[in-house]
């Protein structure tokens, strides 16, 4: 089967028969665009490079695979922050489980409700980075997902937001199949921190955009929920006006698939993106961290700190691309993915890139694949710390690098609080 | 057996007995019979040239994997100690002072400390020791060894010098209050007054119910813990034992004399 067969049959095991109706809405031409985009690109398989690591088909194909609700019994995980709650069950906005949407400094709209009228300032962004975000490496999940998305949180960011909006999504039906679109402004001098939870679905494609103008702040935690069969694949796209600052941390714990892209582009000078992840995989555990930043603009840093824990046959990818394009002068840019194999049986795969077109740069990236250090686990036992509570020390140590680049401590510490108990529990 | 000698061996701490002990994965022996016993109470140093197998001795007895023991016997009041994982041997009272302590990046000083000494007490049966008096006690023996605030928050000997990581070890001594302290050339990459501050301390720890074995190349770090038994060690055995006097001979005249001797 050639390469282009293989494609446009899974593009049409999905895209069969759908179709935007016309219509009066801003959004309808860009859906329809965006619709032509993954109908042109096609769906990914595992032929496509971007893909080599991570089997897309249980992504791509029509029927949802059953995945079933999981009660860990936890609270979930942000119940202590106080935050504006907004809901989602299986991809469908829950008002009466939701706060009132209105806030301080900002607009809050589903966008499901600003897709029905004719004019809207979303119209300008929803899309749009997804789009650019499609060169040099396409990312047809994330167009499917502009055409289609059902609903998701529409934010136009005026001030400092001191309450952070917390997206919480619930996962109820075994064979949901969730598409959520987010489109987040930051305006000039605006800072809002996003919360998201929860593991939303069955299958799960969600797209965030977030468009950062001059220095403004963008803070996010997200903690894909705890599910053992779920899929997901998300796209956070990114773009950095001057002096602007984007920080995301990702935790996962299990879920059959995960795919998280983030594609950041640094377009005003002196903006600071930093992206983290801590990820803890056991047995049947497949996960992707897919990043790509772009450096356009003079003195600006960027930093990726990936850490996964993986055993009983886990696989963890990373792809990490750093772009410094010819007049990014003095860039700052640096990438390291460290995996900490308990066992022989899991693997981590990595493939960290440089591409850099200016030359006064500054880039360094590193992965590493470990085991346990013996010689700190015998240091431990030596002290009386028994074996298991003493790789489950260092286990913890080991992702506290990437946790630590949370910058609210308090947000930071309910992560490592949510480690701890979960290795604990493990532990039994 | 005389009352005496009954006696003499209810006071004995740590017992080795024609210990025999080779690298698991390549067929080296490295001792070859080594016959020690330490008295609760008494300081006993073990002094020899490289390769004699003093770290060796240091890594079987506190349960490091990597050695396979071909014969002997090793025991703490009459426990075999060789039967044990390294945590049981270390909550049974053992307690080994690292020549290199291990640098341990994003576990902090104190939370180190604090899961060690509960553990220790969760496994003898006894209850756990509270924040706040850990706080307590960490403080004021820290204050002695000359700890600053900064050096128990920071992680596990992680940007320590060589001075600090030594003291951060009887610091753990101190804490865990053990029977049985080996300690494995702790004077190593130490100054002058870097060594005054630990042996104070280790001083400090001596009391009628602990026992030491000191293993060191030296005579210098003797003349600050004084040993009340000095052996030597060479080719995987114990030598030659005597007083005192014995580090003062090797420090004049090296390891040949003695080696000669018993050639």
């Amino acid at each position: 089967m050639s390469l282009l067969q293989a494609k446009q049959e899974a593009t049409s095991a999905l895209l069969d028969g759908v179709s935007i109706a016309d219509g009066a809405s801003w959004i309808t031409a860009l859906r329809q665009d965006a619709l032509a985009r993954v109908r042109s690109m096609g769906l990914p398989s595992r032929r496509d490079e971007y893909w080599k690591y991570t089997r897309p088909e249980t992504l791509t194909q029509q029927e949802v695979p059953a995945a079933a609700a999981f009660n860990h019994g936890e609270a979930p995980v942000f119940d202590e922050v106080d935050r504006l709650k907004v809901v989602f069950v299986d991809g469908v906005f829950d008002a009466a489980a939701s706060d009132d949407l209105s806030g301080e400094a900002m607009r809050i709209e589903r966008l499901a409700d600003v897709a029905e009228a004719d004019i809207h300032w979303a119209k300008d962004l929803y899309g749009a980075l997804e789009a650019k975000g499609q060169s040099p490496v396409e990312r047809p999940l994330a167009a499917f997902n502009t055409a289609l998305a059902s609903d998701g949180v529409v934010i136009r960011v005026t001030g400092q937001v001191a309450r952070p909006v917390s997206l919480i999504y619930k996962h109820v039906d075994s064979a949901s199949d969730a598409v959520l679109h987010h489109v987040i402004k930051v305006e000039e001098g605006g800072a809002l921190t996003l919360l998201e939870n929860g593991p939303a679905a069955a299958r799960f494609n969600e797209v965030l955009e977030v468009d950062i103008a001059d220095g403004a702040a963008f803070h996010h935690v997200r903690a894909q929920g705890r599910d053992h069969e779920r899929r997901a694949a998300t796209h956070m796209f990114a773009r950095l006006g001057a002096e602007s600052t984007f920080k995301s941390f990702t935790l996962t714990v299990n879920g059959v698939l995960t795919r998280n892209e983030c594609v950041i582009e640094l377009t005003g000078d002196d903006a600071v993106a930093h992206v983290a992840g801590a990820c803890v995989g056991d047995g049947d555990f497949h996960h992707d961290d897919t990043v790509f930043v772009t450096h356009d603009a003079v003195n600006c840093e960027s930093r990726q700190v990936y850490k996964k824990v993986l055993r009983n046959g886990a696989t963890g990818v990373f792809q990490g691309k750093i772009l410094v394009k010819p007049d990014a002068q003095k860039t700052d840019g640096y990438q390291i993915s460290q995996s900490l194999l308990l066992d022989d049986d899991s693997q981590f795969l990595a493939k960290p890139e440089l591409e850099i077109y200016a030359d006064d740069v500054a880039c360094s990236h590193g992965s590493t694949t470990g085991a346990i250090d013996e010689d700190m686990l015998f240091y431990l036992r030596a002290r009386g710390v028994p074996a298991p509570i003493a790789t489950d020390l260092l286990t913890l140590a080991f992702l506290a690098e990437a946790v630590d680049e949370i910058e609210d401590e308090g947000l930071a510490g309910i992560i490592l609080a949510r480690l701890e108990g979960w290795l604990e529990r493990r532990r039994g | 057996m005389t009352a005496s000698a009954t006696a003499e061996k209810e006071n004995n701490m740590l017992e080795i007995k024609g210990l025999k002990v080779k690298l698991e994965d390549e067929d080296k022996q490295i001792l070859k019979g080594v016959d020690l016993t330490v008295e609760a109470g008494k300081v006993h140093a073990i002094m020899g040239p490289n390769g004699s197998g003093k770290s060796t001795l240091s890594y079987v007895l506190s349960g490091r994997e990597g050695y396979e023991v071909t014969g002997g016997s090793a025991t703490l009041e009459g426990e075999d100690l060789l039967e044990l994982e390294a945590e049981e041997r270390a909550a049974l009272g053992l307690f080994l002072a690292f020549q290199y302590p291990v640098e341990i990046p994003g576990v902090g000083n104190m939370t180190f400390l604090r899961t060690a000494v509960n553990a220790q007490r969760k496994a003898r049966g006894e209850e756990e020791m509270s924040a706040a008096d850990f706080l307590k006690e960490i403080r004021a023996k820290a204050k002695k060894l000359k700890i600053d605030a900064d050096m128990l928050k920071r992680p596990v000997n992680v940007g320590f010098s060589g001075g600090e990581k030594k003291r951060n070890e009887i610091l753990q001594m101190a804490m865990l209050e053990p029977k049985m302290c080996i300690l494995d050339e702790t004077d190593s990459g130490l100054d002058v007054d870097a060594m005054k501050l630990v042996s104070e301390g280790v001083n400090a720890l001596r009391s009628e119910g602990r026992g030491f074995l000191v293993i060191t190349h030296y005579q210098r770090l003797l003349d600050h813990i004084k040993p009340d038994v000095v052996h030597i060690m060479a080719d995987g055995r114990i030598v030659k034992t005597g007083g005192p006097e014995l580090a003062l001979e090797v420090e004049k005249n090296g390891y040949a004399d003695i080696l000669a001797e018993i050639a």
